[in-house]
């Protein structure tokens, strides 16, 4: 999906998910403002913003599941007229349907795009395999844990090959070892898929880690866009540039 | 085992009160002297079972309660998910159908008999009417109760109309459905017998009542026994298929039926677990 040359053709203009001068929010109830925003594909852009700020707001714009009140949003030059298989959605909470299995849950999006039962049986296992959840794929979601649960979701989310890959807090409600695992499994998964990623945190540090960009939310605007030195290490946490930005961060969010 | 010993006992303890009362013609207050006992009541039973006219009743009866049954569900059903999905259908079908849930489907005999040209139509429209309400409310409230980010997971899959009707609302309003079912068979029971009653010609319903017209009082217990083990026949099987369809659900309190998870010793202890034993381990300790 990304070309390694740095001449865009004119098709690639706008590729990726775009918000220009968007308001966002429920009719009548509006949370963000004139909200300009762009992620190209195989960029991930976290944001970061305290409780209620409109986090949620905006990634299920991006979804589609909220059309926007004024402006526009658009996914590779296109507008978006509601929820499609081209941008996947992550939950914070366990969104896996309880009565299917885990590999029943990861062949859903594949059965809806019309595959056949061959090849949902081998893209599942791939995606199985690429999560390593082989073993548990017969059982049921509330039978492994939190963590398991959550890479089935990713699983599940990327089987049906989406272009976006939209992303509420994903790992919100576990506990750090488990986090850091699934922070790892998600660089490695999204790997050459070219995907536009956008990852709702309220975890600066995880924000930091996974953001090629860091998009401040608050007071019911896009604050700022921050670059992300790279590279992307755990032990890039006494780097001096990186305690700068989260320092700058953390002030930008206070204030 | 203990447990269908104990079952079996309770069954056991009631026959035989009954049959001590009636034999010792009780009559403290409540008159038992008139009251035919376990065993008129079991020689009279087998006496039917040799008889044709026992099997024709129980195939009517069954046969209008399951033709009325199945139809109440698949209406209900029905019903019930437009009228929880779409706000046009509440408007149009909700005033309407609020006013005529109140009526008792017996009550319902005076419309069967000018609507339908067969008695027998008119039983399975009551029959029918009686378990629609419970299947259609239960259903509206399952569907009303789904969880948000199921539909919207499906949604942001690709999913249409009919996929989420079919992935997310009616597998997930199962457990729902089929509280509905179950008040439906029981009030399909007392509903069919009645109607048998008033306008029957064959049906347990109507022998009991034959019986009773010509006091044949061991002849009635027959029909009071019958209907009794046919609604507990059939109530099970609506329960037994329920919980093979709602499989899924986390059984973590008491069901009856249900086996209590095995306690492995030391489970808790052992932090990495090796692959044999992961089931056995309290999820959250699964990483």
């Amino acid at each position: 999906m990304t070309s390694s040359s740095d001449v865009r053709s004119p098709a690639d203009i706008g590729a990726g998910l775009a918000l220009r001068g968007a308001t966002l929010g429920r009719p009548g109830a509006p949370v963000l403002g004139e909200v300009d925003l762009h992620v190209a594909p195989g960029e991930i852009l976290t944001v970061v913003g305290p409780s209620g700020c409109g986090k949620s707001t905006l990634l299920r714009s991006l979804a589609g599941l909220l059309s926007p009140l004024a402006g526009e949003a658009s996914q590779d030059g296109g507008p978006l007229t509601g929820p499609s298989a081209d941008r996947a959605l992550i939950f914070q909470e366990d969104a896996l349907l309880p009565w299917r299995t885990l590999r029943a849950n990861v062949e859903l999006p594949l059965a809806i795009k019309g595959l056949s039962r061959s090849a949902r049986r081998t893209q599942a296992d791939t995606w199985l395999t690429r999560v390593g959840l082989t073993e548990q794929s017969r059982q049921l979601p509330h039978r492994v844990s939190g963590g398991q649960r959550q890479r089935i979701q990713l699983a599940r989310a990327l089987a049906g090959a989406p272009r976006a890959v939209l992303m509420d807090e994903p790992f919100g409600a576990l506990d750090a070892q488990t986090r850091a695992g699934m922070q790892d499994l998600l660089v490695e998964v999204l790997h050459g898929t070219g995907a536009t990623v956008v990852f709702v945190t309220h975890d600066v540090e995880e924000a930091l880690f996974l953001g090629d960009r860091v998009a401040l939310l608050g007071a019911g605007r896009l604050i700022a866009v921050r670059d992300v030195p790279r590279p992307r290490e755990r032990a890039a946490h006494d780097d001096p540039a990186r305690i700068a930005l989260r320092h700058d961060i953390l002030t930008s969010l206070g204030s | 085992m203990t447990r269908y010993a104990l079952r079996g006992l309770s069954l056991a303890v009631g026959l035989g009160l009954w049959q001590m009362l009636t034999s010792l013609n009780a009559d403290v207050w409540l008159r038992f002297s008139q009251f035919p006992t376990v065993t008129d009541v079991a020689r009279a039973f087998a006496d039917r079972l040799s008889g044709p006219d026992y099997w024709t009743d129980l195939t009517d009866s069954l046969t209008r309660i399951l033709t009325g049954f199945l139809l109440a569900a698949v209406l209900g059903v029905a019903t019930g998910v437009l009228v929880a999905r779409s706000r046009l259908a509440e408007d149009l079908l909700g005033p309407l159908l609020e006013v005529l849930r109140p009526i008792p489907a017996i009550a319902l005999v005076p419309v069967a008999i000018l609507l339908f040209p067969s008695n027998e139509q008119g039983i399975i429209f009551i029959t029918c009417t009686a378990a629609y309400f419970p299947v259609l409310v239960s259903t509206r409230h399952a569907v009303r109760a789904l969880t948000p980010v199921w539909e919207e997971a499906v949604r942001t899959m690709g999913g249409g109309r009919w996929r989420i009707l079919g992935s997310v609302v009616l597998p997930g309003a199962l457990p729902g459905i089929f509280g509905g079912l179950s008040v439906g068979i029981g009030v399909s029971w007392i509903c069919v017998i009645s109607a048998e009653i008033i306008s029957g010609q064959y049906g347990v319903g109507y022998r009991t009542w034959q019986d009773y017209t010509v006091v044949d009082y061991p002849g009635v217990f027959v029909g009071m026994v019958t209907i009794g083990v046919l609604g507990w026949l059939t109530s099970t099987a609506v329960e037994l298929l329920g919980r093979r369809l709602t499989h899924w659900l986390p059984r973590t309190s008491y069901v009856p039926g249900g086996r209590p998870p095995r306690r492995v010793r030391g489970a808790t202890a052992l932090m990495p677990a090796g692959p044999g034993t992961k089931e056995n381990l309290p999820h959250d300790q699964l990483v």
